[in-house]
């Protein structure tokens, strides 16, 4: 097993640098001359002489990789064109904020999908099971960015409940799940990112369990008189391994995927960060924050693979 | 020759069951038969049928010119004499917006599934089937594009190259290459070392003509499955885009974009504003449903 663990930490690697890579060329992907996209137009030929000797323009693009690499590990994305300011420093405060949401969306929908889930695959066939079925269906096909519309139409327009944008008077500095000050300003936004894992967790759950419910010693277990809540039970913990790998998977993607709820509910996070260095064409900016959400989903991926490991020893893979 | 291109594992009939030899009928066939008693599926295919047919024929049933802007007539409710599902916030024909955005939006969710097919499922069969140095450098190269969440590289690609119909289109075909390409190049590898390609190859067959009758034969169908579900992905991430404003640029209609420019408008007119989503649902919805309802009628496990 320790074997396996250090395969897998160390496969990371390549794939970290084939994402650092992905993110370097965003710069020469971009129309026009490069030097074009990282400064701002009003910049004088001094300034653009210094700026292409620093990103050292002037070099072959391998090593301009390899220079803008060693900054990069030292934390150095460049500077952000619009508030001129570290652009590591923009992606971090707006990452809290988006893992606030996502953290909490994550947990809301892996408590909802684990009971419909479970239900259904207890009822399979029966009307209990065609509503998980089709709440989970729902779930991906909604388009999300709409639902939050939806929920604005109805909270915020309609009844006036919760707000409809922003994140309230302190920002990212004070805020707090447990102050309904603050909270009332994340609800929405966390309900509609719970939506889409909701529908793949409930899935993914209905068919792990139904799967251990026909193995032959649920049979013995019942047939030794076990009550059903055991049985439950049982079948839930040999779910597990697999709803972890899901729900880590799903954690990622609404951590790298925010930028269409955050552009809904003005949610300050890295998906705001995004939309507005696209809008600007503020380009370090933009690309700083798609390395570091990219790397932040390889290293998600890693610890689910190696809590999965961990849960269940008998997963082996090459 | 042609019996051997089905996989032993698909072939219908049960063992043991008795078919007379003239009745057999052969996979596609019984394909068609479980879809015949699947009315969910041939619903969602009709809702499918009459999108597709509406945006194609947009000019002649749509009411009015989706560009004529009216100020005197903005934001009308549903219902509305000769608007029958209201007007939008320039005053511009819902209904019509709608039918013309059908184009724009299901394009964007079909053509991007179709050539990422073709590109990726070409490139997982060539890695499968050759395996060694080819299969790692275009799987790993695949790893690395999966290290992306698919609304990350999206982005990544069209907001860098600064939106865009055509930038829209590179990004989610990018963005589903690698995972048709891995299921391609696990049934392609899991078909190489089966006894009728090797009795293919020793009785002389070129290569090409391997892959093509046999490899090919049998990957297509996990392959379009797949693909099958992923057209509803692609709706949503196309409209998700254009909701962004990295999409077709405005005044041509497309849901996502509409949906981004009505939201001035949900204090006025929320369910007129709520209509373009309604509709990505819909389509969204009757294509998950399709590629259920397929994927039990072909027989493939997801």
């Amino acid at each position: 097993m320790w074997l396996y663990i250090a395969k897998r930490v160390l496969y990371a690697i390549p794939i970290a640098l084939g994402v650092s890579i992905i993110c370097f060329s965003l710069v020469y992907l971009a129309p026009g001359d490069p030097i074009q996209s990282l400064i701002p137009p009003d910049a004088s030929d001094e300034d653009i002489a210094a700026i292409r000797r620093l990103y050292g323009f002037d070099k072959p693009v391998v090593f301009q990789y390899f220079d803008w690499l060693a900054r990069a590990v030292t934390g150095d994305l460049g500077t952000s064109l619009q508030s001129n300011r570290p652009v590591l420093n923009e992606v971090t405060r707006a990452f809290g904020n988006t893992l606030m949401i996502a953290v909490a969306a994550v947990i809301v929908a892996f408590v909802l999908a684990t009971i419909f889930g479970t239900l259904a695959a207890f009822n399979l066939g029966k009307p209990v099971d065609k509503v998980a079925t089709s709440i989970s269906t729902l779930g991906v096909s909604i388009p999300n960015y709409w639902m939050g519309i939806v929920l604005v139409i109805l909270f915020s327009v309609q009844w006036r409940l919760l707000p409809a944008t922003g994140m309230g008077g302190d920002g990212s500095d004070g805020f707090s799940w447990f102050e309904w000050d603050q909270a009332r300003y994340a609800i929405l936004p966390m309900v509609t990112m719970a939506m889409i894992p909701l529908g793949v967790v409930t899935r993914s759950t209905r068919s792990a369990v139904a799967d251990t419910l026909s193995q032959d010693y649920v049979q013995l277990l019942r047939a030794k008189g076990l009550g059903e809540g055991r049985v439950v039970l049982h079948a839930l913990r040999n779910a597990l391994p697999q709803m972890l790998a899901v729900m880590g998977l799903q954690l990622g993607y609404l951590i790298g995927g925010s930028i269409l709820i955050e552009t809904v509910f003005n949610w300050p996070g890295t998906g705001l960060v995004m939309s507005r260095a696209i809008l600007t064409r503020d380009i370090p900016l933009l690309q700083g924050t798609i390395l570091i959400l990219a790397l932040s989903f390889v290293a998600i991926n890693l610890i689910v693979d190696l809590l999965q490991t961990l849960v269940d020893p008998r997963i082996k893979r090459s | 020759m042609s019996e051997m291109t089905t996989n032993p594992s698909l072939a219908v009939p049960a063992p043991g069951e008795d078919v007379p030899r003239g009745e057999r009928r052969s996979y596609w066939g019984n394909v068609r038969e479980r879809l015949r008693h699947d009315p969910v599926t041939l619903f969602f295919m009709a809702v499918i049928v009459a999108a597709v047919g509406t945006a194609v024929l947009a000019p002649w049933v749509a009411p009015h010119d989706p560009y004529a802007t009216s100020m005197l007539a903005r934001l009308r409710p549903i219902g509305t004499e000769g608007h029958i599902l209201g007007t939008d916030e320039l005053g511009r024909d819902m209904l019509s917006r709608l039918i013309w955005g059908a184009r724009t939006s299901l394009l964007m969710g079909i053509l991007p599934v179709v050539i990422a097919v073709a590109v990726g499922g070409l490139l997982g069969v060539i890695a499968g089937f050759m395996g060694g140095a080819v299969n790692m450098i275009v799987m790993r190269t695949m790893d690395v594009f999966y290290a992306f969440p698919s609304v990350l590289l999206a982005v990544a690609i069209s907001g860098t190259l600064g939106g865009g119909m055509g930038s829209g289109l590179l990004a989610l075909t990018l963005v589903f290459i690698p995972s048709l390409c891995r299921i391609a190049e696990t049934a392609a590898s899991q078909i190489r070392s089966l006894d009728f390609v090797d009795a293919a190859r020793a009785s002389g067959a070129p290569v090409h003509s391997i892959i093509l009758t046999h490899v090919v034969g049998n990957v297509l169908p996990p392959v379009l499955i797949y693909a099958s579900s992923l057209i509803s992905v692609s709706i949503l991430l196309a409209a998700g885009l254009s909701f962004l404003g990295l999409g077709v640029s405005p005044p041509t209609a497309d849901w996502g974009q509409m949906l981004s420019s009505l939201r001035q408008g949900i204090y006025m007119q929320p369910l007129v504003c709520a209509l373009p989503g309604l509709a990505i649902l819909i389509v969204s919805l009757s294509f998950n449903l399709v590629s259920d309802g397929l994927r039990q009628a072909m027989d493939i496990k997801a």
